[in-house]
């Protein structure tokens, strides 16, 4: 009987950390380097946009960067994009993603704007707006 | 490294981006009513919690799993090109209420999608968002088959404060979510005009 509840525990325990969860958990990150915090000094909101700086177009400025780093620029070069949008497009979680973004702003290649601030509504006449613009959909 | 295959003509528009959240319970119709008002089919993203011990989650099984991959659906409305409206799905089990918080910053208002078979999945979201003060109208999706009620029954049902409103929808008519985003934009329209201290009744 103790082998059998050591089965139910799990007959090869070698390879638990190779199970479906372990995977996209492990991997995004290493293209973080294991980081999971920007250095940006604002959690950037899911719906803070990236905009590339005009040093983004100048060749050989940088070769540290990996090839998300540069296709995140590349996504937003034409129409800057959000945080979430990135993530959706790239297919990666929300947090590496900030870590990317993080390392862009660091080296100044892209800027972000930031949303309205927390526990600030909008404006009123953005506001207004919206009701115009979503009556007008 | 050389990004971008031309040079820039002319500035990037930087859009003002906000956020309405849609919130309900599981299986409701968030992610279609989401769908039904996006310009692009939602979008899903994940975010990677390391909240496993938060008491709620069952880990059993998992014991060794310390992280959560919570999924989000989102859909965009470009109301003009520098105003750019996003719509969240909030995850759909409460015990993720905590990543709400972090959706909810920011957020212009929210949308509680109430199924009247499975009134009691809509409390979690109406606490919350009254506890925040995030603005909010209830939206009653009226799926085919299911038995109508009078607004003023689901009313009391839900316990609503009488400045929330209540309305009927279809998730999937397009028509019917635009209305009902309206009404979450009015609402916050008025909670903004008002003095800042919320009056007691």
């Amino acid at each position: 009987m103790t082998d059998a509840e050591q089965q139910d525990q799990g007959p090869h325990p070698a390879q638990h950390w190779f199970d479906d969860d372990a995977g996209p958990v492990v991997r995004p990150y290493a293209m973080t380097r294991g980081r999971t915090s920007a250095a940006t000094r604002h959690r950037l909101d899911l719906i803070a946009v990236v905009v590339p700086e005009p040093a983004a177009d100048d060749p050989g400025r940088d070769q540290t960067l990996s090839p998300e780093h540069v296709e995140i620029v590349e996504r937003c070069s034409d129409t800057p994009q959000s945080i979430a949008e990135l993530a959706a497009g790239l297919d990666l979680p929300v947090g590496v993603v900030r870590v990317l973004v993080g390392d862009l702003v660091e080296d100044e290649l892209v800027h972000v704007t930031r949303p309205v601030p927390p526990a600030e509504l909008p404006d009123v006449s953005i506001l207004r707006e919206v009701i115009n613009g979503l009556r007008a959909l | 490294m050389a990004f971008g295959r031309s040079s820039r003509k002319k500035p990037l528009v930087e859009p003002v981006t906000l956020k309405i959240l849609v919130a309900g319970g599981f299986g409701v119709g968030k992610t279609t009513l989401v769908g039904a008002v996006s310009e692009i089919r939602p979008l899903r993203t994940e975010e990677i919690l390391s909240e496993a011990g938060r008491p709620v989650d069952d880990l059993h099984g998992v014991e060794n799993k310390s992280t959560t991959t919570v999924a989000m659906d989102f859909g965009r409305i470009t109301l003009r090109d520098d105003l750019v409206l996003y719509l969240f799905g909030t995850p759909g089990q409460d015990r993720f209420w905590f990543l709400w918080d972090e959706l909810a910053q920011g957020a212009l208002g929210a949308v509680v999608l109430a199924d009247t078979r499975r009134l009691e999945e809509s409390f979690a979201a109406i606490d919350y968002f009254e506890r925040r003060g995030i603005p909010f109208t209830v939206a009653v999706n009226c799926f085919e088959g299911a038995q109508r009620f009078p607004a003023e029954s689901v009313r009391g049902a839900l316990d609503l404060d009488p400045e929330v409103e209540l309305l009927m929808c279809d998730a999937r008519d397009r028509e019917s979510v635009k209305n009902v985003l309206v009404a979450v934009v009015e609402h916050a329209l008025v909670l903004a005009d008002r003095p800042a201290a919320p009056v007691p009744t």
